[in-house]
């Protein structure tokens, strides 16, 4: 099979139009796919956002924080799920558990430097403006850090786009489905699809990126970073 | 719901068990080596030519990037499913390959980044001096700029090092993920040992080869040494 005919097989799995209605269609499964992604995304970022913007404001424990966050990028997430599968039982909590703790790191550590990074002038100038601790932060350090923040959420959410496949393996549902099922039946187009399905995906958050920071980004910073 | 331990009690970890596997521990730890460190390699041969035309030809830049980012949204999975036709599935031999040349192009997101990066942050005046000095512009490249991204290239050849070392465990999805083959084995059995012990092992491994990039640094550049005493 080359690339014409995984091409070819693809397509007619997408264009399939019994693929696109009921429990195992792409809509169905799509839906499923970005709930888990968003659920661990979210909990992720209330966990990492504000611990990575105090470690980052105090400048205290920072080299704790960012050894932590570089060791847990090496946990293998697959192993997490499957000993959290093995020791609890199958649902959504061990993927959602694995998928949390591969977002964190990049969102942490993000956060940190990009608050750590801040210019010590504009802390200043927002002191002489009267600002107290909390005030200098979330007016005057995290506007200034938001291109990095919002890179490291960004990396996060690829991540998690990408990696929220595995949970297949152990019996969820998303996009993943259709790779491991097609994997077990030896359904090739099915394996193709499913794989394009979330690689446009992917793509699909990196553009929905574009747009966040275009959005929340400070008119006098857009050009940086 | 039982968190310490399974239903019928059996320990999260059998010791023994172990000791029983080192030689098949030690044979599956080679084999992710190859499988998670060659991809930096190969991943640096590209990125290091890659990131000199990016940093030569500005508008190449943001396409590379582009097509580096995309490749790295693939699902690993995906991947590897894609390249079964052409490589083979199982371990070992041109089957690796279904691993290693996914890994490799996932590694260029990081890589070709701080390539630029690095090579941009040569001082403009260090540039005019050596091209005073009579320095070409493959040799000003090689002597002076590259010798100067070291520390940038590094710091991203560390991150691409720890994510490939964990990333790989998910081929054994296709029957060839070195050490995270024990995954599987374990998960079929409902025996938690081998899938913590690779996990410990994968984690392990990232930790040492993190150390080992660090004191490539040092060595690489011993003038950064100098300035700080």
């Amino acid at each position: 099979m080359n690339l014409a005919d995984q091409i070819r097989a693809a397509w007619t799995w997408l264009t399939t139009s019994a693929h696109w209605s009921g429990g195992d269609g792409i809509p169905h499964r799509l839906l499923e796919h970005l709930q888990y992604s968003a659920l661990a995304l979210v909990i992720a970022a209330l966990i990492a956002l504000p611990l990575g913007a105090i470690v980052g404001h105090t400048g205290r424990g920072g080299f704790v924080v960012v050894t932590i966050a570089n060791f847990a990028r090496a946990i293998p997430t697959l192993g997490l799920l499957l000993i959290i599968v093995t020791v609890m039982s199958i649902g959504l909590t061990p993927v959602l558990i694995a998928l949390t703790a591969l977002a964190m790191p990049p969102i942490l550590v993000n956060t940190y430097e990009g608050i750590r990074g801040v210019d010590p002038d504009i802390k200043d100038a927002a002191r002489g403006m009267g600002m107290t601790g909390p005030g200098i932060l979330l007016k005057a350090e995290v506007p200034v850090a938001m291109p990095l923040v919002l890179l490291g959420l960004r990396t996060a959410a690829i991540q998690v786009v990408a990696t929220a496949t595995i949970a297949a393996e152990v019996g969820i549902g998303g996009l993943g489905r259709y790779i491991i099922d097609g994997l077990a039946r030896k359904d090739y187009p099915s394996v193709v699809g499913g794989s394009v399905l979330v690689l446009l995906l992917a793509v699909a958050v990196q553009v929905a990126f574009v747009g966040i920071r275009r959005a929340v980004v400070s008119r006098g910073l857009r050009n940086q970073a | 719901m039982n968190v310490i331990a399974a239903a019928d009690g059996e320990p999260l970890i059998r010791w023994d068990w172990i000791g029983d596997h080192t030689g098949q521990l030690a044979d599956l730890t080679v084999h992710h080596l190859k499988l998670a460190l060659l991809p930096i390699l190969f991943g640096l041969v590209l990125a290091i030519p890659l990131g000199v035309m990016c940093v030569r030809w500005r508008w190449l830049y943001p396409p590379t990037l582009g097509v580096a980012n995309v490749l790295y949204g693939v699902p690993s999975l995906a991947f590897f499913m894609l390249l079964i036709p052409y490589f083979g599935i199982g371990s070992g031999g041109k089957a690796d390959f279904t691993i290693i040349v996914p890994m490799t192009l996932f590694s260029l997101s990081v890589l070709v980044p701080n390539v630029v990066d690095g090579l941009r942050s040569v001082p403009d005046p260090v540039r005019q001096a050596a091209t005073a000095m009579g320095f070409g512009t493959l040799r000003r490249l090689i002597q002076v700029e590259l010798p100067i991204a070291v520390p940038v290239v590094i710091a991203g050849a560390r991150v691409a090092t720890v994510a490939s070392i964990s990333l790989v465990s998910v081929g054994m999805l296709i029957g060839n993920g070195g050490l995270g083959q024990l995954f599987i084995d374990g998960y079929a059995r409902d025996f938690t040992t081998p899938i913590i012990v690779s996990c410990v092992l994968i984690i392990a491994l990232a930790l040492v080869s993190d150390g080992v990039l660090v004191a490539a640094q040092r060595l690489l550049t011993p003038w950064a040494r100098r300035r700080t005493r």
